[in-house]
């Protein structure tokens, strides 16, 4: 883990929305000691005030329980999500199925505050917890011809009532290139705001890769698997033309049904003005590397 | 006495200018929960949303007028206009939304007519009930004639196709809700071609 995104504070540090504020402001000095710290697009903490508990937690999308933003709210309780456990498999050592407290227990939980952009064009920014989804593979052992990482959401119709529709092709499946899911940036989040994240944002644990539009980071996970050829992904099997394999967020690619240009910043207000969209999400700094040599515009 | 009869009497106590005051104050209701921040997380959205589907629901409520009447003998014949023009306040004030407190740029707006075909559908929607609206008064009648007047409120089933495509269009993947819409507004349409249709006389005088 040579490329390891350095943080002192682990989710105990978060336990309190109101004494939230004193302690930003302790990280984003840390980011700064630590040189991370960039001008304008930089993916430290310091410029980013979160977005409130209520509405990351009340405007969601997750299809499986339904089309309306409130609709996951109102019916991901009906999943149950203890036990809980991951099968990984594929090209890796050590296949099989990974009990959610064994992870746990072997993982480094820390406070991630991420900005966070849909492919809708509005935007929050969540303080996640979690650990880096390098670790998790590490511990699995990844065999040096995978390239790509599957990751593939819980199938429960019973309990999740949006899966009645077809509205995508179930399960939900996603995809990695290998470096994307090595980068440090790349976190399985298990929590928001220090509690556990609860089941409308994809509990108990989900893949968060904050330089990607939301619908890339895949709710409720079951199972990963290492594989040497790209991935199926559920939006760009609906829409190849409108959802791409990367999915990198860019300002200058827009979406064919609208602009990417900017975006409505969630809990501002009705008078808000929109946000312009940064290049990878502000994260060019520590991302646009991966990506060099590629024509963004053909491999949006 | 019948169902339908007791309906009727009802309905023959209702001005139709119920409809312009419960319209009225249900779109200053709407922004007004949006100024005092009880839209959810993202009160543009919601606020544009609600009132581009309340449109729909007054389009499908016009267009079921005739149906209703024909059928099961509910003569609602005296509010069309008002639903009409309802339903016209609402679509204008949906579009007012989208253009200054979503998209918040002139030269963005016609971008997106021009490039984005959901919007472009949407706008051509609008564009029809225009003459509509603008028609849907007494003088207009009388001086078009009656005939040629309704000819022209004819438009209102293209609008409300387009209307109903552009939903289906703006949401991602195949969702159910604006399927339904698309269906019921079809098929309230097709009515109209699969039953005797009325001779023109009898056309006529519903109208006036």
């Amino acid at each position: 883990m040579a490329n390891r995104w350095k943080n002192t504070l682990t989710d105990r540090d978060v336990t309190d929305e109101s004494v939230y504020l004193n302690r930003r402001h302790i990280i984003a000095g840390a980011a700064a000691g630590l040189g991370l710290s960039g001008i304008g697009q930089s993916a430290s903490a310091d410029d980013l005030e979160p977005t409130s508990w209520d509405d990351i937690t009340s405007y969601c999308n997750y299809y499986e329980f339904g089309t309306r933003k409130d609709d996951p709210s109102k019916y991901a309780h009906m999943l149950t999500t203890e036990p809980w456990s991951v099968k990984i498999d594929g090209m890796v050592d050590k296949p099989g199925d990974y009990a959610f407290e064994d992870i746990m227990s072997k993982m480094t939980v820390e406070e991630r505050i991420y900005r966070f952009r849909c492919v809708e064009a509005w935007s929050m920014v969540v303080p996640w917890n979690g650990f880096e989804l390098a670790d998790l593979l590490e511990l699995a052992g990844v065999q040096s011809e995978a390239k790509y990482v599957a990751f593939e959401t819980v199938n429960r119709p019973e309990e999740m009532p949006g899966m009645r529709y077809p509205v995508l092709d179930w399960p939900y499946v996603e995809g990695l290139r290998m470096d994307e899911a090595m980068h440090p940036l790349t976190i399985m989040a298990t929590g928001i705001y220090g509690k556990d994240i609860p089941n409308q944002n994809g509990a108990p644990l989900r893949l968060v890769v904050p330089w990607k539009y939301g619908f890339k980071s895949i709710k409720s996970i079951v199972r990963i698997t290492l594989t040497d050829t790209q991935p199926p992904t559920s939006w760009n099997k609906a829409g190849p033309r409108e959802y791409g394999f990367y999915s990198n967020v860019n300002p200058e690619v827009d979406h064919p049904r609208w602009s990417q240009a900017s975006e409505r910043v969630l809990g501002t207000g009705l008078f808000a003005r929109r946000q312009d969209t940064l290049m990878f999400n502000g994260y060019a700094e520590e991302v646009a590397s991966l990506y060099e040599g590629m024509d963004l515009t053909k491999f949006y | 006495m019948t169902l339908s009869d007791l309906i009727n009497t009802g309905l023959r106590r209702i001005p139709p200018w119920t409809i312009y005051l419960a319209s009225f104050a249900y779109a200053g209701w709407l922004l007004w929960l949006g100024i005092d921040n009880r839209l959810g997380a993202d009160p543009v959205k919601a606020l544009e949303h609600q009132l581009g589907e309340v449109a729909l629901y007054l389009l499908v409520f016009g267009l079921a007028v005739s149906p209703l009447r024909r059928t099961l003998g509910i003569n609602l014949l005296k509010f069309r206009r008002a639903i009409g023009l309802a339903c016209f306040f609402f679509v204008v004030c949906h579009l007012l939304v989208w253009a200054v407190l979503d998209v918040q740029r002139l030269d963005r707006v016609w971008a997106d007519i021009v490039k984005r075909p959901y919007i472009t559908v949407g706008m051509a929607a609008f564009v029809l009930l225009l003459p509509l609206a603008m028609t849907s008064n007494n003088v207009s009648v009388r001086k078009m004639g009656a005939a040629a007047w309704g000819k022209l409120h004819k438009l209102i089933y293209p609008a409300a196709i387009l209307g109903a495509v552009h939903y289906v269009m703006l949401v991602k993947g195949w969702q159910v809700r604006p399927l339904v819409f698309l269906g019921v507004i079809l098929g309230l349409i097709a009515w109209r071609y699969l039953s005797k249709l009325p001779s023109r006389q009898s056309a006529t005088r519903e109208i006036l």
